[in-house]
């Protein structure tokens, strides 16, 4: 799960540039290729017969150059989706209140939830290694929970959201700085059903 | 009471010397230490563990000597020193008790062997020049053995425990074994460091607790499905999950002192509280605290099982409370005030007088003790981190965690002299110890 994690987050972060460009964009309708090669007038049936067949060569390359375009148009959308869905939220030292920034970070998540029905997330809620590793099992669950309401109180189904917690067992950054406990400080999502074929929100 | 005037003659000693002063800070003085002369450093009577014969003679002799070194109760005179040898060497049958007296010896532990697997113990009062008790002590297991010597080396910490009891009217607490999590697996460990064993498969476990008769161990483990959830352990190696609570969050457990109620908390969503169910048995579970929302973890019972003491933040920060078994009559215990306050895991001593607990103190924990008639807490660490106490059946000694050396691992502090000696030496981060009852009498 956390290679799973890991990989969603990398994603993200290629994705992450291309991601505002590639959602406005209309996928592209494939072109119907028009041939402009008029068989001259000494062109036996061996001629036409060969232009002809560059015609529908170029036609078919045409139609899949569109499809592979339109194919990564789709994915390249489906990615920003996953990492918008996959950006982790921060909480304040011991904790589990939303900040109007991990707010924000939760409504981003929203409309792509409603589009899609069966997506399914498991929250997961983790904690700097400052405290008791008992206490923060407790507290990264909270932390959880508390994503979790927020989501609700939009209207997701409870059913769609599993929580856990990872306690301070799972630091995203090592060290003990304030920057690194920050970091760590967090709420994580994985998508655990109904993330192959995404449905961009209109 | 055995070394009667004996006593008599050294507490008179060491009370007009300045041996009492050189104690640590937090010491309580007790007497009922019979044997110590005026060699002896502070109140520990001096002893000599003469050679010991047969194969094995020298690794019980090594475990003896060790064994009462850790009880800090008893000074081991060394026999590596030639005058001390010759003495030492002696057949038995003539010892000489005015060298040995000069060394600074109270008594002397000499052990022959009635049988192969029967050692005969001999404790000689060294000033009254005589044998004062002997007894055998059937040693099980097989020093040799695969699965034999970890039963063995039990057997001899069980006799060395007995021993100090003759010598010092205190059992030693060397037949213990102290469990730990480390890598995600639950380990248990040797009083004295030796045979660290895993008790449990690699995953995401910690918060292990004994058994009163450690006949069983629970902790908590996070499932294939992300929960937290209650391992319940035989001895044999059969694991199975508490199911009383089954789903969100069940972590930190531990049983009341007569084995018969596990106690541990439980979140299905935000906040935790304690529950109490009967492992063994279909038993209707028990919900003891009401924390609306808040969390209440990491409980520990009193000796008697009539309260319990646990971490709670239901005033906000962390903070140690203590109540009735019941969950009623709820107070707070630790009270450092202010909005940095954190104070949390909780530990009773088997005495019954004292909780031990970890305290930031500025932001970083220390194990702090405190004494449930003046309420008055002592810091008994500072350097580095270090969380986690658990007291050893002595009420004497604490197992905690610290990363004073690098790595967190586990350490055993004397908390009447201060003297603290590393337990585990793993590459990875060892941590949540719990120091069992005696194991074996």
């Amino acid at each position: 799960m956390t290679f799973r994690a890991q990989r969603l987050l990398v994603l993200g972060v290629l994705v992450f540039a291309a991601a505002p460009a590639c959602r406005k964009k209309q996928p592209e309708s494939a072109p119907t290729p028009v041939s402009n090669n008029t068989p001259p007038e000494t062109c036996d049936q061996r001629c036409r017969d060969s232009i002809a067949a560059a015609d529908a060569k170029r036609r078919q390359d045409s139609i899949a150059a569109a499809t592979a375009a339109a194919t990564e148009a789709r994915n390249r959308a489906a990615a920003a989706m996953r990492a918008t869905l996959g950006e982790k939220v921060f909480f304040d030292y011991d904790q589990s209140m939303l900040t109007d920034e991990s707010r924000l970070a939760l409504d981003r998540k929203l409309p792509i939830l409603r589009a899609n029905a069966a997506l399914r997330l498991r929250i997961s809620g983790h904690c700097d290694e400052r405290g008791s590793d008992e206490y923060n099992i407790a507290l990264g669950q909270r932390r959880a929970a508390a994503v979790k309401r927020y989501l609700m109180d939009q209207g997701i189904d409870a059913g769609r959201l599993d929580i856990v917690s990872f306690g301070e067992e799972q630091p995203a950054v090592q060290g003990g700085t304030e920057d690194a406990f920050a970091q760590n400080r967090r709420a994580e999502f994985e998508i655990t059903a109904g993330g192959e074929n995404l449905t961009a929100p209109r | 009471m055995r070394f009667s005037t004996v006593r008599v003659l050294c507490l008179t000693i060491v009370m007009c010397g300045a041996a009492r002063g050189a104690r640590a800070q937090d010491t309580t003085f007790k007497q009922g230490v019979q044997l110590t002369l005026r060699y002896a450093p502070g109140t520990r009577p001096g002893i000599v563990v003469l050679p010991i014969s047969g194969p094995h003679g020298d690794s019980l002799r090594a475990i003896l000597q060790r064994d009462f070194d850790y009880g800090d109760r008893i000074t081991i005179i060394p026999t590596d020193l030639p005058t001390v040898a010759a003495a030492a060497a002696s057949d038995g049958l003539t010892i000489n008790y005015p060298l040995f007296a000069k060394l600074g010896a109270a008594g002397l532990v000499q052990v022959t062997w009635s049988s192969d697997a029967v050692a005969r113990v001999a404790v000689h009062n060294v000033s009254q020049q005589k044998v004062e008790r002997t007894q055998d002590f059937p040693l099980a297991g097989d020093p040799n053995g695969e699965g034999g010597a970890q039963e063995w080396r039990l057997s001899v910490h069980a006799m060395a425990d007995e021993l100090e009891s003759w010598i010092t009217a205190v059992r030693g607490i060397a037949a213990t074994r102290i469990l730990y999590s480390s890598g995600g697996r639950i380990w248990q460990i040797d009083s004295d460091g030796a045979n660290s064993t895993p008790l449990s498969g690699a995953a995401m476990a910690m918060s292990p607790s004994w058994h009163p008769r450690g006949s069983h161990v629970a902790y908590s483990a996070m499932g294939g499905t992300g929960n937290w959830q209650v391992i319940l352990r035989e001895a044999g190696g059969a694991t199975r999950s508490l199911s009383a609570t089954p789903g969100g969050q069940n972590i930190t457990p531990v049983f009341s002192p007569d084995g018969t109620t596990l106690v541990y908390s439980h979140a299905r969503e935000s906040g935790n509280d304690l529950y109490a169910v009967n492992p063994f048995m279909p038993d209707a579970v028990r919900k003891i605290t009401v924390g609306r929302g808040s969390d209440n973890m990491s409980p520990t019972f009193s000796p008697d099982g009539r309260q319990l003491a646990f971490t709670t933040n239901r005033t906000g920060r962390p903070e140690v409370y203590i109540s009735d078994a019941d969950g009623t009559n709820a107070e707070l215990l630790t009270s450092f005030g202010g909005d940095q306050s954190y104070n949390s895991n909780p530990d009773w001593s088997p005495d019954g007088r004292a909780i031990a607990y970890q305290s930031q103190v500025a932001g970083r924990f220390q194990v702090i003790t405190i004494g449930l008639r003046d309420r008055s807490p002592k810091r008994l660490t500072s350097d580095g981190i270090n969380e986690d106490p658990s007291w050893a059946p002595d009420s004497r000694h604490i197992v905690f965690t610290s990363n004073r050396a690098g790595t967190p691992q586990l350490f055993v502090l004397d908390v009447e002299s201060g003297r603290t000696r590393q337990l585990t030496h793993s590459a990875v981060k060892v941590r949540t110890g719990d120091w069992s009852l005696h194991l074996k009498r």
